[in-house]
């Protein structure tokens, strides 16, 4: 059931995202950052964990979950630490998730040496 | 009305073509004279691989014909890339003096145009005309870095990996007849991801003041061939002339030419090498064995950049003219 869930709403996001991208003329580019700001926005609302909480990996897999992780961790920081746990708390939250993808990124580089 | 050149004097010598594999499985795949094994051609670099594509493609053309560099008083050539680097690197290595051109796409028929009117002027009496394009190098200069994976709209044409060269001189089969350089033209299409559109109402315009200054019509040429408008910029040029009193005529696209409905290349190829290559290896044995007489070969070119398109600017475009034609054996 959790597969089928993860499933179900992951595919709903990607299928969004590409109906988005047939009918406008926005770029991929455009696309992320819509689908960080709307991840944050939920977030702040709090209508994100939620979505995680029932759809699992559905939900935090797509890059909305990185705007909703930044929102948690701005609100978490600002808990902690007031105003200047603002700018401290997003990429505290985030680090895991940024240190891997400069880890896997560099790791990709160096082995498969990208000419584009 | 901008003038149309007619020339009595130039004719093409020999032509050669070297492609990319997925171009060699096209159906015009038998009739380049290398199809290449990869697209990095055992290079280091994307850029590596178009310019010995480039250079390979001048060698075998020079080595048909029986020629060395030293007969030659001028190389035409040009690409897709920043600083037109394929063929200045290109011109490194080949003892001839050198002039880089852009047209983008409509590179080919540039250079071709300018060189005949060289060797008709009197000033030179053997000229070398080339044009290159590589996929994965056009990916990089206009669009993304091809390891994104982005995904292409059904309107985009796939930039092929070609290079052709063609040798100009005073006797020859085929003989270049008429010249009309096109206008830029832009009709404030800014969708990079359809450029057919963008190039059209270029290829238009050339056209139009081409027929208009000799007094012609569609039919008076076998065979009219746009460049790299693809399926999408066909239909608009269709439309065009059956808005205007023209007629169509037997029109064709060497970006429709090089790929089959198989290879999903969404829209056609395009690319300075479409028009180069399908010249070189189809058009130009047609006119030589007399199965076309005339042909009005369009290249058409969108003269946007990265950044100009990043800035959200319409696509300027531009298309150049030449007629070959076949010369009868008396």
């Amino acid at each position: 059931m959790n597969y089928l869930l993860a499933f179900l709403f992951g595919g709903l996001v990607c299928a969004a995202g590409q109906v988005v991208l047939d009918k406008s003329k926005l770029t991929q580019a455009d696309l992320m950052v819509i689908l960080v700001v709307v991840g944050s926005l939920l977030s702040a609302l709090g209508l994100y964990k939620p979505l995680v909480d029932t759809f699992g990996a559905g939900a935090s897999v797509p890059v909305s979950n990185f705007g909703h992780v930044l929102t948690q961790g701005v609100m978490e920081g600002y808990a902690k630490d007031g105003f200047f746990g603002v700018f401290a708390g997003g990429v505290t939250k985030a680090a895991a998730v940024l240190g891997a993808a400069i880890l896997f990124g560099f790791t990709a580089g160096l082995l498969f040496r990208p000419k584009g | 009305m901008n003038k149309t050149f007619t020339l009595k004097n130039v004719y093409v010598e020999e032509t050669a073509s070297v492609v990319g594999p997925t171009e060699g499985a096209g159906p015009l795949g038998d009739l380049y004279d290398v199809v290449i094994p990869d697209e990095i051609y055992g290079e280091s670099s994307w850029e590596k691989a178009e310019r010995k594509m480039l250079i390979e493609s001048i060698g075998l053309c020079m080595n048909k014909a029986g020629y060395e560099p030293a007969d030659f008083d001028m190389i035409l050539a040009g690409d897709l890339s920043g600083q037109l680097i394929s063929a200045n690197f290109a011109a490194r290595d080949l003892p001839i003096p050198f002039a880089g051109i852009y047209g983008a796409c409509s590179t080919f028929t540039l250079t071709v145009g300018m060189g005949a009117l060289l060797i008709e002027g009197g000033f030179m009496d053997r000229v070398i005309a080339g044009a290159s394009s590589h996929h994965e190098t056009a990916e990089k200069t206009f669009r993304f870095p091809t390891e994104l994976g982005v995904q292409r709209k059904a309107t985009a044409t796939w930039t092929m990996s070609g290079a052709a060269a063609v040798i100009l001189g005073r006797s020859g089969p085929v003989r270049v007849s008429e010249v009309t350089f096109g206008r830029v033209v832009d009709y404030g299409i800014k969708d990079a991801n359809n450029l057919g559109a963008a190039m059209a109402p270029a290829a238009f315009d050339t056209l139009e003041r081409h027929l208009k200054n000799l007094g012609k019509r569609p039919e008076d040429y076998d065979l009219i061939a746009t460049g790299d408008l693809g399926s999408v910029g066909q239909i608009m040029l269709k439309h065009l002339m059956g808005d205007s009193s023209m007629g169509s005529g037997n029109l064709t696209d060497c970006g429709l030419l090089v790929y089959d409905t198989r290879q999903d290349a969404h829209a056609g190829a395009s690319g300075c090498g479409a028009s180069a290559c399908v010249f070189s290896s189809h058009f130009f044995p047609l006119l030589k064995k007399g199965h076309i007489r005339r042909l009005l070969l369009l290249a058409t070119g969108a003269l946007f950049g990265l950044t100009t398109a990043q800035q959200k600017e319409s696509i300027p475009s531009t298309s150049h003219a030449i007629c070959f034609e076949r010369v009868e054996e008396s």
